[in-house]
């Protein structure tokens, strides 16, 4: 097995896995609220019948609206072939670090938005407006939280930062600690879950994602929604790559993948289970409350900061 | 003489011709076409040079012009040629633009006049070799500005700016001339060759650095020195905008590299110095930023993302002091290639984006962002063109201001514990500030398209508007090429501009720059970070392009309806969003730094639930004006009032004065 056939593996699993991690939450979520639930398969149904249906575009969507989908679909799945989840040496993931990778959800989101304010809807330039506000206060968190990381990997490619915390022997490092809350809190915020948003949400007032692609139908949504599961699973590997990559391999032979691939299976579903917990538990939270949550995350990820130089440093 | 410095000099002359030329072209026609024609030549000659210069090193020269005992020395080195290639590659596009720009102007003289002395004031500028010859083409440069704004002088608001321009520019131009008393006081000769040979105690050292990053800063826009910025730039001509955003600001920038790291050197660094330009880079940053947001007349917004990005160009060079101060010549000349690579990279997009919202005055006639939207149906080109600034300001991969703002957060990442605690926090917040102002920038780039070219049209003048002529697009096609290349192969383009750090920190990044190919842009080696802008946009255009091909039904055209208006029929412009709501959450959860003067008054005349009228007017000021401009306008004032009693004194009192003036000078001098 060569790597570049895992490389292709890994983003044809990422792409196929996306729909069914998102019906995964939702499973969960229903049996925790004593539903039965529509089954891990309904998003790849809703998918598939989206594809089927016709698009309709208003009068006046320029081109703008009608290539946003294609951008941000294939902005979120290179992401996703950049993040290594099996292998820790994958040939695509030189082609982009940590802040690059955040950087090309940055162009999805843009395209998105302008999307949202292409139809001339309020319900459009208010998703717009809200998503573009509250991912900019994320930013500063995101950051901090991959410097934390890198410092003692002293890098931002994920293959580094992998192959550091697989070398180094398990110790606990309360730095670490704070950067994952702190990036668990902005993955929640960023996939537009609970408490920032209500993904199953539709026309409420104080919906964002939704908000932005409510003018769109057939193919389109499809591709939009598909790229927003793929971003969530997206999140999850990239969390499970940077603080608990244990399983991962370093050589592409076959034994190595199919463990590394049980490992990660386990490993995104457990995490993905404790998203639905605390969906389950937890309210929306005001809208105007939402910068607070944000630069919690950022004090967080700060106090880690401090927390390395105090001490971590020489030890 | 070598071919570099004969090309720069060539394109300095080409520029003094073309001021020249209104003495003998009259005819508006001929005078446009002279303009553009010999501005478009310099700069060209001046780009050609530019690269000349970096690739086969340039030369020194003393020309027979000038004071009788103090010739003008020019010098073409790794630093002024950098800034030349900036300088022509905006000029060029700007000057093409300006042909289909300037064709409607009835008056054209005094553009034609003070625009090519402009482009000459920097030029010298850049080129200048000791300090009176600085000087002098730095007040060239600033007082035919001054001519530029007042360009339409018919308008109050154009004759207040310039005022506020020509003030700030003097003050700017006093206090590098203080910087330069302090470095001849150490050097005993005007020559820059002089300066950089003499050694200088660590007091006065700070006193020229402390003196020049206020001059210079005061130029460039920083906060909270940068008061002149947002009005001079919007009342000017567009074209003129464009050069003043995209070249002038890093004409201030020049200035300060040239004293600080050249003619001082990073032996004289101190470790406070980088840590107060790292402050004023990210509070230019924010600030400019946060303004920005909240503006909604388009010229004006751009003029405030200056102020953010010579924030951002701030903090690359506030890290490359501190790093090396501290020792790490590798890390402080990448540091420096940031600042710089994003000096061009502003240059190229901001002139770009000021050449479109000319566009988009020039055929709507309006300059408020509320009375625009949908324009991208009338002007496809500039709203394509326009979009491509957009992304790369708002540092988005594939394009150029991605790959500056990543080099400096790379330069932020890697940097090692420093000094004390307090410096070790200071530079990863510098980061994250960084990171929050890129990302409000493109949360205001949303707004400027979604709100200008998006949407319906607000008004009829928008509804009406038409696309420009070829000039006008060729002239923001040209820079939208390079935003591209610049963006997809800095691996080419950073070893060309290597030779500067080579001379200032006598560090090179070529080594590691494309080791592990050209593909990947590695500013230290492999394991540490990588980027390949063209992977990514190859990846993405071949699966862009297939999931298009395999979704697309061949052959059938999308299905078009009216848009989904939740049941009500009556929808109409007004209920888009616009520019001030769009920064409504912004303007809420930043209320304490903006103090925003809000005023909201509904009319309910029938029911108190059923509101007939409701208006909503918001007002922003900055801050800056309000807390340190006025209060020292009025203490002038004050003090002024306080002398005027003096002034009416009777002949003996001046004859007073006069005495105890020479005996103070005696006293001093002998």
């Amino acid at each position: 097995m060569s790597s570049a056939s895992v490389q292709i593996i890994q983003a044809v699993m990422l792409l196929l896995f996306a729909p069914l991690a998102a019906g995964f939450v939702s499973t969960c979520k229903a049996r925790l609220q004593n539903r039965r639930g529509a089954g891990v398969l309904q998003p790849w149904r809703n998918l598939r019948k989206l594809f089927k249906k016709e698009v309709v575009m208003a009068h006046h969507a320029s081109w703008v609206f009608r290539f946003a989908p294609y951008i941000v679909f294939t902005a979120t799945l290179m992401a996703a072939s950049v993040v290594p989840a099996l292998l820790v040496d994958t040939p695509l993931s030189l082609t982009a670090d940590v802040i690059a990778l955040v950087a090309l959800l940055a162009l999805a989101r843009f395209f998105l938005a302008l999307a949202g304010m292409d139809i001339g809807t309020a319900f459009g330039g208010m998703g717009a407006s809200r998503e573009m506000t509250f991912s900019a206060l994320a930013e500063p968190a995101m950051l901090m939280s991959i410097f934390v990381l890198s410092l003692s990997a002293h890098s931002t490619n994920l293959t580094t930062m992998i192959t550091h915390t697989l070398n180094s022997p398990f110790a606990l490092h309360p730095s670490l600690a704070f950067a994952m809350v702190a990036m668990v809190m902005i993955a929640v915020a960023e996939n537009g879950r609970i408490p920032i948003d209500n993904p199953t949400t539709h026309l409420e007032l104080t919906m964002i994602h939704e908000a932005m692609i409510l003018e769109y139908s057939g193919r389109h949504l499809a591709l939009l929604e598909w790229a927003a599961m793929v971003k969530l699973l997206l999140f999850s590997t990239l969390i499970v790559d940077l603080f608990i990559p244990w399983g991962m391999t370093a050589q592409a032979d076959l034994t190595g993948v199919v463990i590394a691939l049980g490992l990660w299976v386990v490993k995104v579903a457990g995490l993905l289970f404790v998203l639905a917990v605390f969906e389950t538990s937890m309210a929306k939270l005001r809208l105007f409350e939402v910068p607070e949550y944000l630069s919690g995350a950022f004090v967080i990820s700060f106090l880690g900061l401090l927390s390395y130089y105090m001490l971590e440093v020489g030890a | 003489m070598n071919t570099a410095i004969m090309l720069a000099l060539a394109a300095c002359s080409t520029a003094l011709v073309a001021a020249l030329a209104p003495l003998i072209l009259r005819q508006p026609v001929a005078q446009r076409t002279g303009l553009s024609l010999l501005l478009a030549v310099t700069g060209l000659l001046a780009m050609i040079a530019g690269i000349y210069g970096l690739v086969l090193g340039g030369d020194a020269l003393i020309l027979p012009l000038g004071l009788p005992w103090l010739p003008m020395h020019v010098r073409l080195d790794a630093l002024a040629s950098f800034f030349c290639l900036v300088i022509g590659s905006l000029l060029f596009p700007v000057a093409i633009y300006s042909q289909g720009y300037l064709r409607d102007e009835p008056r054209l003289t005094p553009l034609a006049i003070f625009m090519p002395l402009f482009v000459l004031g920097m030029l010298g500028v850049v080129l200048s070799d000791d300090a009176f010859t600085f000087m002098l083409f730095w007040e060239l440069m600033s007082v035919s500005s001054y001519f530029l704004v007042t360009f339409k002088h018919e308008n109050l608001e154009n004759r207040k700016a310039g005022y506020i321009y020509l003030v700030m520019a003097h003050l700017a131009g006093l206090l590098i001339l203080g910087s330069f008393a302090v470095l001849y006081a150490a050097a005993g000769s005007f020559e820059f060759s002089a300066m950089r040979d003499a050694t200088i105690s660590p007091f006065w050292a700070s006193a020229a650095f402390l003196l020049a990053g206020f001059g210079f800063g005061t130029k460039a826009g920083v906060v909270p020195l940068h008061g002149w910025l947002p009005e001079a730039h919007p009342v000017a001509p567009s074209n003129v905008s464009a050069l003043m955003s995209g070249i002038m600001l890093k004409v201030a920038i020049f200035g300060f590299i040239r004293v600080c790291w050249d003619l001082m050197g990073p032996g004289d660094f101190q470790w406070w110095w980088g840590a107060l330009v790292l402050a004023a880079g990210s509070s230019s940053a924010i600030t400019g930023v946060l303004m920005a947001l909240q503006q909604h007349d388009l010229k004006r917004l751009l003029a405030y993302h200056s102020i953010e990005n010579i924030g951002i160009i701030l903090i690359g060079l506030g890290l490359s002091m501190l790093l090396a101060h501290f020792g790490h010549p590798m890390l402080a000349a990448l540091g420096l290639v940031a600042a710089l690579y994003h000096t061009i990279n502003h240059a190229l997009f901001k002139g770009l984006l000021f050449m479109g919202a000319g566009a988009v005055l020039h055929s709507t006639g309006t300059r408020d962002m509320e009375s625009m939207g949908g324009l991208i149906h009338r002007m496809p080109w500039t709203a394509a063109l326009f979009l491509v600034a957009c992304l790369s300001i708002s540092a988005l991969p594939p394009f150029n201001g991605f790959v500056s703002e990543w080099l400096t957060f790379q330069t932020a990442l890697m940097a090692p514990q420093l000094g004390g605690a307090l410096l070790t926090a200071i530079v990863p917040f510098s980061a994250a500030m960084l990171a929050l102002a890129g990302a409000l920038a493109a949360t205001c780039f949303v707004k400027v398209f979604g709100v200008v070219f998006l949407g319906h049209a607000r008004t009829e003048v928008a509804a009406s508007a038409h696309e420009v002529d070829n000039w006008m697009k060729v002239g923001m096609a040209i820079p939208a090429v390079f935003c591209l290349l610049l963006g997809l192969l800095p691996v080419l383009f950073i070893p060309l501009m290597d030779s500067v750090p080579e001379l200032l920190l006598h560090a090179s990044l070529a080594g590691s720059i494309h080791a592990h190919g050209w593909l990947w842009l590695t500013p230290i080696d492999i394991a540490h970070s990588s980027y390949s802008a063209p992977i990514v946009l190859i990846g993405m255009l071949v699966l862009g392009g297939l999931a298009f091909w395999l979704l697309h039904p061949k052959g059938r055209t999308i299905r078009r309806s009216v848009m989904w208006s939740c049941g009500n029929p009556h929808v109409n412009a007004r209920m888009q969003y616009n520019a001030t709501s769009f920064s409504q959450p912004l303007r809420r959860i930043f209320a304490g730094i903006y103090r925003p003067e809000e005023d909201l008054n509904i009319e309910r005349s029938r029911h108190k639930l059923l509101a007939d009228n409701v208006r909503y007017a918001v007002h922003i000021g900055d801050m800056a004006v309000q807390y340190l401009y006025q209060p020292i306008g009025k203490l002038t004032l004050y003090a002024a009032k306080l002398l005027q009693h003096e002034h009416q004194r009777g002949i003996h009192a001046y004859l007073a004065y006069t005495f105890i003036t020479i005996l103070f000078l005696l006293a001093v001098y002998i």
